[in-house]
């Protein structure tokens, strides 16, 4: 029987409110007993070293690329710096090539992760047949594949009456229906948060009522079907408020936040950055604050990186041209501890909105280190100190803004199913 | 200034600025002799390199290449990076191969010229980047004013018209600014940039009150083609409401000067009959833009020590 103890750390786990000097032993895979000063008894020893001891980090909102882009990412790089992140699963896009609109690509994923993949992948669907927002997905067929969530993320359901039946169509399939929302036609061709900064580069304007304008519908519509909807990527002031009301009246939402929109605002692309062009854009120091206090509050679920990878050639042209999106996964503790390191959210939310609460909204095993359940574990450490460089890292792009930063606290150690599949002084242990 | 890239007015100091206007008035007066050349930048390479069609900017610095004896090439590129599969690093890397001493960069995206500038050798000059900013043509401008008026500290410039798609009306904005004018922007409020009162200026949709004392008037392109129907309902509503006619102009000083960074849409932006005399001062800063490029080139590729403009001088 594989035993394996974890000591001398701080565990911290949400779901059954544990905060303190605990041990942690695994036994075959699963976690067998929590308890202070467990001896032994023969088990493999891992020493925490004093880092936190939480259940593995979930991101639900990541793009491996795979099919179809795998000079991007693919389920084996983009699970290895899932590892080297801290995270155990991840749910993925279904923005590939082909589209993972059809059960058998669902199917193709779950089985390539199988065997390449050292986190546990969960395939998000598509909505609508190709993105192109028209004709809904055999949503019962793709959650029968594996699918736990329906989204066209990246592009938005702009005919309401679809959206409409999109989310009526979706409780019948007992999953989220994940948006991006922003008015395309408002939004046109802006690039930058529209504001000083846009006005200063004389890049188009990305207005934050591009966003507001589709949360508000897709509220109202959620109201009205009473399905799960969650929305991504939250990036505006205005956004948070129409969430908090709506939750208020009892809609079924749920939000996330990027580590970007939690750190960086439109200043960060006065540079003509590149990897600052993300979607929606970043925006002021305002929105940050106001993303910040709903996440302690709960007005915001959980943090979600929307790892978006593209090849360098793809990121070095005009910044009008360069396709949206930076690396998240293998930065997004580091640059989310700074939550932790300001207050805002104790340890124990910090892992709460990464890992318990993530588990939840997609309906799978982990985000708790329950005895019986399945032992997947991160070991964090809050203070250590590193320097990012993407062009070392796991992943096969490197559209990355702290790349070359210094970084504080990050993953020392991962575990999946007990096995420890990263460590950060000997790196990815299984692929 | 040697090496130094010029990439926008927002990144020069004041004293930048002056220097590079009073370099220019020096430059002047090469233009006016028989033989308009000197052998300032002998055996130096300029590149061009044009990614939007700009006779006027692109033949402007290249007679301004000439008259300081620079070997002027002209490179023009066609369609996005993306359309060409070719990154704009790869662009600048086989240019940088060709060991140029000055490349001159227009693109119609913001921000090019800047990662460019990033990876050439060369020191690059910003001939426009989208919307952003054109700052030799804003040190044109602010050279002409500087010779009409005698000075820029204490006037009142407006500049009216489509704001938010200016390069020449930000990169004025900064310089002007930076050399103590009052600057006031005015156009249909499709037409101004969000928040643009950030920038320091002070923007206005009434067009009269925009006027009332100013003492440079400055009028800027529309792009017809592009714009009619999205931001204005017409040309004939702009030319009406936003042109400069002799009867609007009464509302600025009486020596107001009229300003345009051309081409002209006549009887849109400015009335015919405004177009061609004064208080219009169009030709002036044409003539002033290639003495200007000339400093600017002198500055940023010249002898790191000052030398004489004199025909005697490398003989």
């Amino acid at each position: 029987m594989a035993r394996l103890l974890i000591r001398n750390g701080r565990l911290l786990d949400p779901s059954q409110d544990l905060d303190g000097a605990l041990d942690c032993l695994v036994e075959d895979g699963r976690i067998a007993r929590i308890d202070v000063d467990i001896s032994a008894d023969g088990a493999e020893i891992l020493d925490a070293e004093g880092a936190w001891i939480a259940p593995g980090l979930i991101d639900i909102h990541t793009h491996l690329r795979e099919p179809g882009q795998e000079y991007k990412e693919d389920l084996a790089s983009g699970g290895m710096a899932a590892v080297a992140g801290g995270f155990t699963q991840l749910a993925c896009m279904a923005n590939t090539d082909p589209v993972n609109d059809d059960p058998s690509v669902t199917k193709y994923i779950l089985d390539r992760a199988e065997k390449d993949s050292p986190v546990k992948i969960r395939p998000i669907a598509a909505a609508t047949r190709g993105l192109a927002g028209q004709v809904m997905t055999e949503m019962m067929a793709l959650r029968e594949a594996g699918a736990v969530a329906f989204s066209d993320d990246g592009a938005t359901i702009m005919d309401t009456a679809v959206m409409r039946r999109v989310l009526e169509y979706s409780t019948l399939a007992d999953a989220p229906v994940i948006v991006h929302a922003e008015d395309c036609h408002l939004r046109a061709g802006g690039v930058v948060n529209e504001g000083p900064v846009s006005t200063r580069l004389g890049l188009p304007g990305n207005p934050a009522a591009a966003e507001e304008i589709m949360i508000a519908r897709d509220l109202r519509l959620a109201a009205m079907t009473g399905a799960h909807l969650h929305i991504a990527h939250v990036s505006s002031a205005g956004s948070v408020d129409l969430i908090r009301r709506a939750r208020e009246d009892g809609t079924r939402v749920t939000a996330e936040v990027t580590p970007h929109h939690l750190s960086l605002t439109d200043e960060a692309t006065m540079t003509f950055d590149t990897s600052t062009r993300v979607a929606p854009p970043l925006r002021s120091a305002a929105d940050i604050s106001a993303l910040r206090a709903a996440l302690a509050e709960g007005v915001i679920d959980v943090m979600a990186t929307d790892h978006a990878p593209h090849a360098t050639y793809e990121k070095e042209v005009e910044f009008t041209e360069a396709p949206p999106g930076m690396l998240g996964l293998e930065t997004a503790v580091a640059v989310t501890l700074d939550l932790v390191r300001d207050g805002t959210l104790s340890p124990l939310e910090f892992v709460r909105c990464w890992s318990t609460n993530p588990a939840e909204l997609i309906a799978v095993e982990g985000g708790s280190l329950r005895v019986g359940s399945a032992a997947d574990i991160v070991l964090i450490d809050p203070t250590r100190e590193w320097t990012y460089d993407a062009a070392q890292g796991f992943s096969k792009s490197r559209n990355s803004p702290w790349s070359g930063s210094k970084m504080t606290g990050r993953a020392v150690a991962t575990i999946v199913d007990g096995r420890l599949v990263y460590h950060s002084e000997r790196g990815v242990l299984i692929r | 200034m040697i090496g130094r890239d010029i990439l926008g007015i927002e990144d020069l100091s004041r004293d930048d600025i002056e220097l590079i206007l009073e370099t220019a008035e020096r430059m002047q007066e090469i233009g006016t002799r028989e033989v308009k050349k000197v052998p300032t930048l002998r055996g130096r390479t300029l590149i061009n390199l044009f990614f939007e069609p700009s006779t006027r900017t692109q033949t402007s610095f290249e007679i301004a290449g000439k008259r300081l004896a620079a070997d002027v090439v002209n490179f023009s590129v066609s369609g996005s990076s993306v359309s060409k599969r070719e990154t704009l690093l790869d662009t600048a890397k086989t240019l940088d191969a060709m060991d140029p001493d000055v490349v001159i960069v227009r693109h119609n995206v913001a921000g090019v010229p800047h990662r460019l500038a990033e990876v050439l050798q060369a020191p690059v000059i910003n001939a426009g980047d989208g919307a952003h900013e054109h700052p030799s043509q804003a040190m044109l401008d602010m050279l002409t004013v500087k010779e009409q008026k005698g000075r820029i500290e204490g006037l009142t410039v407006t500049i009216v018209g489509d704001i938010a798609h200016s390069r020449v009306a930000r990169s004025n904005i900064y310089g002007f600014l930076k050399l103590g004018a009052e600057v006031r922007v005015a156009g249909p409020p499709t037409m101004l940039p969000a928040e643009v009162e950030s920038l320091g200026v002070k923007a206005y949709t009434n067009l009269r009150e925009a006027l009332d004392g100013a003492d440079v008037v400055m009028a800027l392109r529309i792009q017809m083609e592009r714009l009619e129907g999205a931001c204005f309902p017409s040309v004939r509503e702009y030319a009406a409401t936003f042109g400069i006619d002799r009867a609007k102009l009464r509302f600025a000083k009486e020596d107001a000067i009229v300003m345009h960074p051309g081409p002209v849409n006549r009887g849109v932006e400015l009335a015919h009959e405004l177009a061609d005399h004064r208080p219009s001062v169009i030709l002036d800063q044409v003539r002033n833009g290639v003495a200007l490029r000339m400093a600017l080139l002198y500055l940023v590729a010249g002898r790191r020590h000052p030398v004489a403009f004199s025909e005697r001088e490398g003989r």
